[in-house]
């Protein structure tokens, strides 16, 4: 039988080694097709007519006039009259037409009126809100009320995160071409396998009927799984007009309704006792992801207290829909968490390093995992030498501070099947319905398929990013690197097993005792006796092996598993006279289980660590609430961190036999949950208070100061 | 975009010639950099589009020690900012150009279009008009988002701020702006060229309809010290939330005249002369530089967000006087 198992350490050749990504040159050098570069023949380009208004009932639409616009191929209603519209931007009618400002001028030329509803869209006073905050049941644990009143120390705090969009560079969109009765779809999306589907059940056709296709996506964070309205709807218009349609989102849609990650707001209490043994939580929550409200995010995220009450309010806004967003709801569980945590340290004039060491125990399984990450990041960073009491005292406007948090994430393995072939001519591809998010799921394919194998990894062709190849999960949860590279090896590995059988005569060995390494098959342990790879597949006359690898397939074992642990510490300074921060330093500490490529693995979070700066210190969704629009809807006031901003980044990536023994668990998000905390709390640690919102804006680090007090 | 008629005079006689009396219907397109996002974003809708690049005369940067600097329109913020002159006599203009922190809007961005660039405020550019009022014509920013809207001169209608990062450096160096129009000629002062609009079909400068920018004249410094400190929150691509240029003419550390131009926190560019009579006749120290800061604000009035921006216009100030008094010239 087929030899599953990842090979132990001492056996890899390229698995955990640092190898570029396959698809790099091709990016750097502009040469790699996004949708968005796409043109198909005869393409139109879809433009949507967008309600002005965040909350309205649509009253009349008259789109005589734009029919007769030059270059118009078809008019839509996609939302008849008496539709409410629960955000601006939500599209009402599109239209499709041969140039896109033809379109543009088709789509202003659709009268649209409507009944104006009220809105909401700002929900930090909750008690604003009204009957749009919606309770949840209140959730306890132990006897908080016993063990604050016994608690030696308990500290307080407010604490908020802003709603941001995903910001992805390439926005959302596709072309929709019909063949016939048999449709071609070409998203920008993390779901290959996933998206035909609803093209299926909308469009009422055959599953056999829809064809997705994409090579290269720019950027999806959690908000490209679904066809989306535009997508169906361009659909739709292609057909009326029977040519293809192209519907990419503006900028301004992109960030107004693509997707936004909820806010969160909590009032949270922390008990302990005097020598940092933490007792007791107590947290009052609300926040909000649009029309849905927003559930409560994992508090007390991370420890284990044992006494605990959370009471959450979601509240409904007219802000646009929510979309997961790189590990949904953990960057503001554990930025409210971790927050907490470092002014309860600050309040016992405690290190908060020690804290989480003394309470190491709270954290579960990976305890001691986190335990060993803490006292890494810390040597990495200087923690003992450089953090001191909250408060820089050091003369001079420019103040120091270090903070740190800590994360999980699942990342178990979706499902996945992959096709690997070999044919005569030596040459191997591997193919599956996947797509890569720029995460290196190429290269991670490549690698797995040439170790088993025992090829460089130029022999293997990935093909992927098709639905005509066997079907794999979408690109969510970090489930994709478990789930490619399980159903990859075990592919891999039967396709081996029966080049094995073939070539096993010719070598006078019994096939269980081949190996292949080096471009060669050989007999295990007997070098002397071996064929190289061209002789082997030379061996297979006119037919190629074909073999067929699943994930899961609990006959063949596991391969991947879930959880993870990290940590990150960050040390910033802050201009007291223009409440400006800057990162000096990030350290990540990350375990992921086993590395595959430990360069794209690193670029993981590098990427996170960016993101982090982002929403940290610029990014926020700013809406107005007297018109209901998003006021910055534009690269220019919609802030994200450039070079200059993002300060040191040092990864480390932790490996050894506890990673080696858990198998490949996926990476993708979690390192980009605690850059916020990790942030937040070397700001406070630096000008001694707390500025108890993310974004850390100029006007918010002023405020706190003179609070606490007045500037220095 | 909308369809637009496009022009491309070689002379400045047949531009002024294309330009009509009314605002919008035509617009100048020097490097495009903020009129193409005007028009994308449906916020400017001329029907004619004159493109001044082709005349020659615009074109050019000269310096004569007697006569001082003469910037043509469509100098580019980089060739400015590269001008060994500039850098050497006037560098508080190479560090307001520098604030335009990419490279790409510096190649193509113009000194002309710097000064003639529409505020950024996010109502206007959201299609709320110049003043940002709802339909009955209350304003928008009062008790809107206005963390970025003006603390000074923010009497109303108008509570933006003006974008200029070269104007406050051009008032404090006594420029003048040399426009063009269909009766020839005529300079004006910089500090006279930026006006508070009153209704949304006014526009923030003393340009007639069809006049033109054709160059800006800066007189010799006379040996004074001028600098230009801008407080933006991120390295780069981001706009100054509160700016000052200075330019200090000094005997030995002592100040003996000071003129002290705020940025981007009022409608207009902002010179501040209870600032500049504080910091006459004295030596400039950090104590002096900060106490000159917090005269320049003293008729600030903050709206509901931007309370900030009077901390930010005060530490602009203390650091353009130190940054001038350290910089030799
Ligand atoms: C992200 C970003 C950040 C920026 N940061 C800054 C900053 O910090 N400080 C700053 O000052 N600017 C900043 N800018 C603005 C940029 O400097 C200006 O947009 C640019 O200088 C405009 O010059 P232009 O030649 O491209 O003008 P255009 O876009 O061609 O014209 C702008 C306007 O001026 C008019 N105009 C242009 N030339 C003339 C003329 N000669 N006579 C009459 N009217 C004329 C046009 O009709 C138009 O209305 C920033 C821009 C962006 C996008």
């Amino acid at each position: 039988m087929a030899e599953y198992n990842w090979p132990e350490a001492s056996k890899r050749s390229l698995i955990g080694k640092r190898i570029s990504r396959l698809d790099g040159p091709e990016k750097v050098s502009g040469k790699a097709k996004y949708t968005y570069d796409l043109k198909r023949p005869g393409m139109l380009y879809g433009k949507m007519v967008r309600c002005p208004h965040a909350h309205a009932k649509v009253s009349s639409i008259d789109t005589s006039a734009a029919e007769k616009m030059p270059g118009v191929k078809a008019v839509k209603i996609i939302q008849d009259p008496g539709s409410e519209i629960q955000w601006a931007g939500d599209g009402v009618v599109v239209v499709a037409a041969t140039e896109e400002h033809l379109a543009e001028d088709a789509a202003r030329a659709v009268k649209v009126t409507y009944e104006v509803l009220p809105h909401l869209v700002r929900e930090e006073d909750l008690s604003k809100a009204g009957d749009r905050a919606k309770p949840a049941a209140e959730k306890v644990a132990g006897d908080p009320t016993k063990a604050f009143s016994e608690a030696e120390v308990v500290s307080e705090g407010t604490y908020s995160i802003a709603v941001i969009t995903h910001c992805c560079l390439e926005s959302h969109g596709q072309i929709t071409e019909w063949e016939g009765d048999k449709l071609n779809v070409f998203p920008s999306t993390q779901a290959v396998t996933g998206i035909g589907g609803e093209f299926v059940k909308a469009l009422g056709i055959p599953a056999t009927n829809v064809r997705v296709r994409m090579n290269h996506v720019g950027g999806g964070f959690g908000s490209k799984f679904n066809a989306d309205r535009w997508g169906i709807e361009g659909a739709r218009l292609a057909k009326l007009a029977g040519q293809p349609v192209k519907i990419m989102l503006e900028r301004d849609a992109e960030l107004m309704v693509a997707g936004g990650r909820p806010s969160s707001f909590a009032k949270i209490k922390m008990g302990a006792k005097k020598d940092g043994t933490i007792t007791a939580w107590e947290s009052n929550s609300w926040g909000t992801g649009g029309p849905g409200g927003a559930g409560m995010p994992p508090l007390p995220y991370v420890w284990q207290i044992p006494n605990q009450r959370m009471n959450h309010t979601g509240v409904a806004t007219n802000i646009g829909p929510a979309r997961a967003w790189r590990a949904p709801n953990h960057p503001q569980a554990c930025f409210l968490t971790m927050s907490a945590i470092e002014d309860l340290a600050a309040a016992l004039k405690m290190d908060p390093l020690e804290i989480c060491l003394k309470n190491i125990s709270l954290l579960g399984p990976r305890a001691s995992l986190y335990q060993e990450e803490l006292l890494k990041g810390a040597e990495i960073i200087e923690w003992k030498r450089k953090w001191h009491l909250r408060g820089d005292t050091t003369a001079g406007h420019i103040k120091r501070g270090l903070g740190l948090s800590m994360h999980t994430w699942g990342g178990a393995p979706h499902n996945s099947e992959c096709r690997v072939t070999i044919n005569p001519d030596g040459s191997v591809s591997a193919e599956l319905a996947s797509q890569d998010l720029g995460t290196g799921t190429r290269t991670v394919i490549a690698i797995v398929a040439a170790e088993t194998l025992g090829l460089p990894i130029e022999a293997i062709k990935v093909n992927i990013g098709d639905s005509a190849y066997p079907p794999s999960g979408g690109s969510g949860g970090s489930t994709t690197v478990g789930g490619v590279s399980s159903s990859t090896r075990r592919a891999a590995a039967d396709a081996l097993d029966e080049i094995f059988k073939v070539v096993a005569p010719a070598l006078n060995a019994d096939p269980a005792n081949l190996e292949a390494a080096g471009s060669k098959i050989q007999v295990k342990g007997d070098a002397s006796k071996s064929m190289t790879w061209q002789q082997a597949c030379s061996r297979l006359g006119v037919k190629p092996i074909r073999a067929n690898g699943k994930q899961p397939d609990p006959a063949k074992g596991s391969l991947a598993s879930s959880g993870v642990a990290g940590i990150q510490m960050a040390e910033v300074t802050v201009d007291t006279e223009t409440g400006i921060v800057k990162i000096e330093k990030l350290v990540s500490v990350q375990d992921m289980g086993l590395i595959i490529d430990a360069k794209t693995a690193e670029s993981q979070i590098y990427g996170a660590l960016i993101m982090g700066v982002c929403y940290a210190l610029y990014e926020e969704k700013i809406m107005d609430q007297a018109t209901g629009r998003m006021l910055n809807p534009n690269m220019e006031f919609y802030k994200l961190a450039g070079i200059g901003d993002i300060g040191t980044l040092v990864v480390h990536l932790m490996t050894g036999q506890e990673q080696d023994a858990r198998g490949v668990i996926g990476l993708g998000e979690p390192p980009v949950v605690s850059p916020g905390a990790a942030i937040s709390n070397a700001v406070a640690n630096a000008i001694g208070v707390r500025v108890p919102s993310l974004p850390i804006t100029p006007d918010r680090v002023l405020t706190a100061m003179e609070k606490k007090g007045g500037l220095t | 975009m909308r369809a637009f008629e496009y022009a491309s005079p070689t002379t400045k006689e047949q531009a002024v010639a294309l330009l009509n009396n009314q605002w919008g219907e035509t617009e100048v397109l020097a490097g495009g950099m903020d009129l193409l996002s005007l028009m994308k974003d449906d916020v400017t809708r001329p029907g004619r589009v004159i493109n001044i690049k082709e005349i020659k005369e615009l074109h050019g940067l000269q310096y004569s020690p007697s006569t001082g600097l003469r910037i043509g329109a469509l100098v580019t913020l980089q060739e400015l900012l590269e001008n060994e002159t500039v850098r050497k006599e006037y560098p508080s203009l190479a560090q307001a150009a520098e604030g335009v922190t990419s490279p790409q809007i510096r190649d193509l961005g113009t000194v002309g279009g710097d000064l003639c660039q529409r505020p950024r405020c996010w109502y206007f550019r959201g299609g709320f008009g110049l003043l940002a009022q709802d339909s009955s014509g209350k304003s928008l920013v009062l008790e809107g988002e206005n963390k970025y809207h003006a603390i000074l001169g923010n009497s109303g209608p108008a509570y933006f701020v003006n974008p200029s990062s070269l104007a406050p450096a051009l008032i404090a160096l006594g420029a003048k702006i040399r426009l063009f129009g269909p009766k020839g000629a005529r300079d004006v002062a910089a500090g006279q060229f930026f006006v508070t609009p009153k209704t949304n079909q006014e526009r923030e400068y003393a340009l007639k309809t069809n006049e033109i920018v054709t160059e800006l004249l800066v007189p010799p410094t006379g040996g004074a010290r001028n600098a230009t400190y801008e407080v933006r929150q991120k390295e780069a691509l981001d706009w100054p939330l509160a700016a000052a240029a200075v330019s200090l003419k000094m005997s030995g550390k002592n100040v003996t005249s000071a003129r002290i131009v705020l940025g981007h926190v009022a409608p207009v560019p902002w010179p501040v002369p209870d600032a500049e009579k504080f910091l006459a006749g004295k030596t400039v120290s950090e104590q002096v530089a900060q106490d000159t800061g917090g005269a320049a604000v003293t008729g600030a009035k903050r709206l509901s967000q931007n309370g900030y921006k009077v901390q930010l216009a005060r530490v602009a100030v203390k650091r353009a006087i130190l940054r001038a008094a350290e910089g030799g010239a």
